[in-house]
């Protein structure tokens, strides 16, 4: 016995306990499962102590590059991470709690959350978030799922500038619905405006947009959300966090629900997850958010106190009825985001934002200085450019491999036509002997 | 306590940013600009761990507390799973993206196939998917996966239901529905289990898939589940296997030996990792062979020379479920997990699990009602009926037992129990505890004799009393408005 | 003015072609307070026993069936600002919606308020 490390009875407690029980082996217990049933292979290797598993996950950690410099993005970002976010949230009384179902021995997830969903609507102008949903994919499906219940209608309208990831989730999210989807291919890195007005009367549920784009071009939608409400549809936006330090929120350009992937505030690159997705939106569709959401009441004795709230909309009680499927959030990494934002504070956000920007523009201004480099878009952009290059992108990103520079996303692979495009991303980890090591090797690569 | 806006003072920082090495970029123009900048706290960063700390000592945690909750597997959470974890956070997802990007991403992709294969072992399945973020993602991929086989054999209209027994988790039929499908809910039967007779007269040729969780939620493994697959299968309807419970069999039956054709497996409660006070899960699918041509992609495989490479260009797909691989961090811990316990360990936790469930079965029967009084699996369902004779109800119970230092079982779950209060020891707690537990549990059963109305008054040593939910859901204050 | 019941516990008040509709106080004080009420759309053409719209409580979410067919004359807007008025006065002020009752026939089909009490007890 004890094979496990974390099975603490000793023979002779399992003796007591089975003597209790009225049996004379472990075993017996599992006589409800026919005999005929049985397993007959369990082909997993023999166990390890934690020190060895440690010195196997460092080895398998180790089987992977290290060192690259990141001037990829593609909707996970490579920023940076205040020490106080891993302390205060590897507090195990927070990642070993569960979900505040029981609000009176869980009021420290339950505050976190309502200051988060405090912070996500400051962040995007709007009335309402819930507390968190699974990543920025899902964000944008659900959102989506949520304009056709507040409208009652069937058909969204997807910009292509959007993420292909996040594209692809919601299509496969709204396959079996019976939802007509109608893509806008772009137009130079931004929304084809006359192909979008062509398509849009009041059969439209919504319109999905990303500011700044998978392009990265900034893009001002307050003239698209008039059109979008003028036939009765929603807009729904998918933003960047760090973005909003100085981009104009959802709320003041008129988008109706904001989404987006909270990975850039605090939670690590992890190889694509675990992140947050986040949903606001304006206070007349709460009960049609989906997931959990935490609300402000009074204890008996007039004691401000929190509890997830409006749980009518959800699985656990609606069942098949409910707003959407999704029962977790993801609790610990929206709390990462709340320290990270707190940390950062409200002048650092928009320092932040300013310092990404800087860092890109800079890079920017050197790679258009490489002959036969000229930029796709004529938009202004945030942390991300995408460069016409003379030759294949996906040929140049690959060589740029080998010397330890994740270069950047070549479009190819995501829009026909562009294969020649590289989409560079610059964060404010990016120091200028790193920018200027890319642009000397890009250079020496298209030269070649 | 005060908000962390309530703490604000305007101008006062917390972390200091890098200084900028580059020029000032030339400034966009103002109709792109917010008017204002966003209402972030503005405190010191001794304040602000100060908050944060304070406000973890508010929770009750598996590191603080018992926490014998029904249907969760709150189990200890093994401190080197952290340590494991945290060694993959500089690895960016786009790199194995990338035109030759996978042979910088072995490590990685490799331990991603490596766990599903340990996972298909576990099981009985052929191939598992790594995408899902969660139970209830992958119960929608697994039902996705379902659909596309059906459409695939041309049978996409007429395949309308989805059978679900009434004692399912909630997600079941919601994830059912978002693939389209209408439901067909089969009662229990007073053995405990969904009723055959009327199972047999749910099934037809429009049945899709049967969604069951076995062991179920009352905790009692379906004697019936080979006939039960049999009968599915026999109008081509797939089971489909709801992980919740695993951690009762592992290495004693595997779900794909009895027929089930597609599985989800939460990761956060069999494989132990934390749940992060409500998420992030990891939600893997495992299926057979039949349906491995319509998988999420990217796909990770193994070519002959045992090097991971991404298939990204299959046309039977149901498509991403996600951004990226899944939730990457957690799948680290639940392979560190399963690979230092091994397969003794992995055995050694379903029993235990069981063990300590038919425990506190038989030392609180006497105490409580248990309507399903037959050998458990790793948790046991009594109903508080007999303490409602004196007015008191599982949430009083449930109340009680904060002020005594336990977290409350789940109660009203599932809803086919009156009162009930679900238990789930795991594997993990000491017999010292247990009894601790059980010593408690009887106290309340006493108290709700004696005293109901000091059942009605608790928690009173919590920092807060029961709250008004009636006045949360009516006001909707869901954000700082001040 | 005559009051029928479903075995889904509304009411319908009728006179003449008007039928007036909310839930009883049975069905009220079993879904305990009352925080949401959906309202049908005014114009809205509803069937007998077919869904009309729905009510929340803290921990549970049913829907209002409507007794009759017919189409949605008028509803009570107040309710969405005062959920808690079905708890005070489910049979009366708490009324929900106003039909054109389409075919005063159906009226077969529901119980009196003596046939409806008797029902309660029974279950």
């Amino acid at each position: 016995m004890n094979d496990s490390h974390y099975c603490p009875h000793t023979p002779e407690e399992i003796a007591e306990m089975l003597s209790v029980i009225g049996v004379a082996s472990v075993e017996e217990l599992f006589a409800p499962i026919p005999a005929a049933l049985r397993a007959k292979t369990f082909n997993i290797p023999p166990g390890m102590s934690e020190f060895e598993t440690f010195s196997r996950m460092q080895e398998i950690a180790g089987e992977n590059s290290q060192g690259m410099t990141h001037f990829i993005g593609g909707g996970f970002y490579d920023h940076i991470i205040p020490s106080v976010v891993d302390h205060l949230a590897n507090r195990s009384e927070f990642y070993t709690a569960y979900t505040p179902y029981q609000p009176e021995c869980s009021q420290g997830t339950l505050q976190a959350l309502f200051e988060y969903q405090t912070a996500i609507c400051r962040l995007t102008g709007l009335d309402v978030s819930n507390a968190s949903l699974y990543d920025g994919g899902t964000a944008c499906a659900e959102a989506a799922m949520m304009a056709l219940r507040v409208t009652g209608r069937n058909k969204i309208i997807l910009d292509g500038c959007v993420s292909p990831f996040s594209r692809e989730v919601l299509k496969t999210y709204l396959f079996n619905l019976d939802v007509d989807i109608v893509e806008i291919a772009p137009l130079d890195g931004l929304l084809n405006r006359s192909a979008l007005a062509a398509v849009l009367d009041d059969s439209v549920a919504a319109v999905l947009v990303q500011n700044p784009n998978f392009f990265g071009s900034i893009e001002d939608f307050s003239a698209l959300s008039e059109q979008v409400h003028g036939v009765g549809a929603l807009l729904i936006g998918s933003v960047y966090p760090i973005s909003l330090g100085i981009l104009k929120s959802p709320g003041e350009i008129g988008i109706d629900i904001a989404v987006g992937d909270g990975q850039s505030l605090g939670n690590p690159l992890s190889f694509g997850g675990p992140s947050f997705g986040f949903i606001a939106a304006t206070k007349k569709y709460i009960r049609n958010m989906p997931g959990r959401i935490v609300g402000e009441t009074v204890d008996r004795n007039g004691k401000r106190g929190f509890v997830l709230t409006l749980q009518a909309r959800e699985q656990h009680i609606k069942r098949h009825k409910a707003t959407s499927n999704i029962c977790s959030n993801q609790g610990l990494c929206a709390l990462r985001g709340l320290i990270f934002l707190s940390s950062i504070g409200k002048e650092g956000l928009t320092d932040l934002a300013r310092l990404n920007r800087d860092k890109a523009e800079y890079a920017k201004s050197l790679c258009v200085g490489i002959p036969g480099v000229s930029l796709l878009q004529s938009s202004v952009t945030f942390n991300e450019f995408t460069l016409v290059l003379p030759k294949h992108a996906a040929d140049v990103v690959a060589g740029q491999l080998e010397k330890g520079i994740a270069a950047g996303v070549p479009l190819g692979q995501y829009y026909d036509g562009l294969e020649n495009c590289l989409v560079v991303t610059v964060t404010e980890k990016r120091t200028k002997k790193e920018i200027e090591l890319f642009v000397k090797e890009l250079e020496v690569a298209l030269c070649n | 306590m005060q908000l962390i806006y309530e703490q604000s003072t305007p101008g006062r920082r917390g972390v200091k940013l890098p200084a900028s090495d580059v020029p000032t970029a030339s400034a966009l123009p103002g109709t792109l600009l917010r008017a204002e900048k966003a209402g972030l706290a503005e405190v010191s960063e001794l304040d602000l761990v100060r908050h944060f700390t304070n406000l973890s000592r508010r929770n009750f945690s598996v590191d603080t507390n018992f926490y014998p909750l029904g249907s969760c597997t709150m189990k200890y959470n093994a401190k080197v799973l952290e340590n494991s974890a945290a060694l993959f956070a500089p690895f960016h997802p786009m790199t194995a993206l990338l035109p030759g990007g996978v042979e910088f991403c072995q490590g990685t992709l490799g331990m991603l196939y490596d766990l599903g294969q340990l996972l298909a072992d576990i099981t009985g399945m052929d191939e598992v998917t790594t995408q899902p973020l969660a139970g209830a993602h992958g119960e929608m991929t697994g039902i996705m996966l379902i659909a596309a086989y059906h459409a695939a054999k041309g049978n996409k209209a007429k395949k309308k239901y989805v059978v679900v027994p009434d004692s399912s988790h909630g997600t079941n039929p919601a994830s059912a529905a978002i693939a389209g499908y209408e439901i067909i809910t089969v009662p229990t039967a007073p053995y405990g289990d969904m009723d055959l007779d009327l199972f047999k007269k749910a099934m037809s040729d429009e049945v899709a898939a049967v969604m069951m969780t076995c062991p179920n939620t009352l905790g009692l493994f379906n004697p019936h589940i080979k006939e039960i697959s049999d009968i599915a299968h026999r109008f081509d309807a797939l089971m489909y296997y709801d992980g919740a419970n695993l951690n009762a069999i592992m290495g004693k039956v595997k779900p794909g030996d009895v027929g089930f054709d597609v599985i989800h497996v939460n990761l956060h409660k069999t494989f132990g990792t934390p749940h992060g006070g409500g998420g992030p899960g990891s939600g893997p699918v495992g299926v057979k062979k039949a349906l491995i041509p319509f998988l999420p992609q990217p796909r990770i495989v193994m070519d002959g020379g045992g090097k991971l490479l991404l298939e990204t260009a299959n046309p039977g797909t149901i498509g991403r479920t996600a951004n990226f691989f899944g939730n990457f961090g957690v799948m680290a811990k639940a392979y560190a997990y399963i690979i230092m316990l091994g397969r003794e360990g992995l055995i050694e936790v379903s029993e235990q699990a069981v063990l300590n469930a038919n425990y506190i079965k038989e030392k609180l029967k006497g105490y409580y009602d248990l309507p399903y009084d037959m050998t458990c699996m790793h948790e046991v369902v009594f109903s508080a009926s007999k303490q409602l004779e004196h007015g008191v109800h599982a949430i009083d119970i449930a109340k009680f037992l904060i002020d005594r230092g336990y977290h409350p079982p789940t109660v009203y779950f599932p809803m086919i129990v009156k009162e009930a209060i679900m238990i789930e020891p795991t594997e993990t707690e000491s017999k010292a505890t247990m009894d601790a537990f059980i010593e408690v549990m009887i106290e309340a059963a006493r108290t709700a004799e004696s005293n109901p109305q000091a059942l009605h008054d608790a928690p009173l040593t919590m920092p807060i009393s029961r709250l008004d939910e009636t006045k949360a859901a009516r006001e909707q204050n869901v954000c700082c408005a001040w | 003015m005559s009051m029928y019941f479903t075995k889904e516990h509304e009411w319908v008040k009728v006179a003449g072609n008007v039928g007036t509709i909310g839930i009883s106080d049975h069905a009220a004080h079993e879904l305990g307070d009352i925080t949401f009420v959906e309202l049908p759309k005014i114009g809205a053409t509803v069937t007998q026993f077919g869904v009309l719209g729905s009510i929340e409580s803290v921990k549970a979410a049913s829907d209002i069936f409507s007794p009759l067919s017919g189409k949605v004359t008028k509803v009570n807007d107040a309710l969405e600002t005062a959920p808690e008025v079905v708890n005070e006065s489910a049979e009366d002020a708490a009324w929900m919606a106003q039909i054109e009752i389409a075919d005063t026939a159906e009226l077969k089909n529901l119980m009196t308020q003596d046939q409806y009490n008797d029902y309660l007890k029974t279950l």
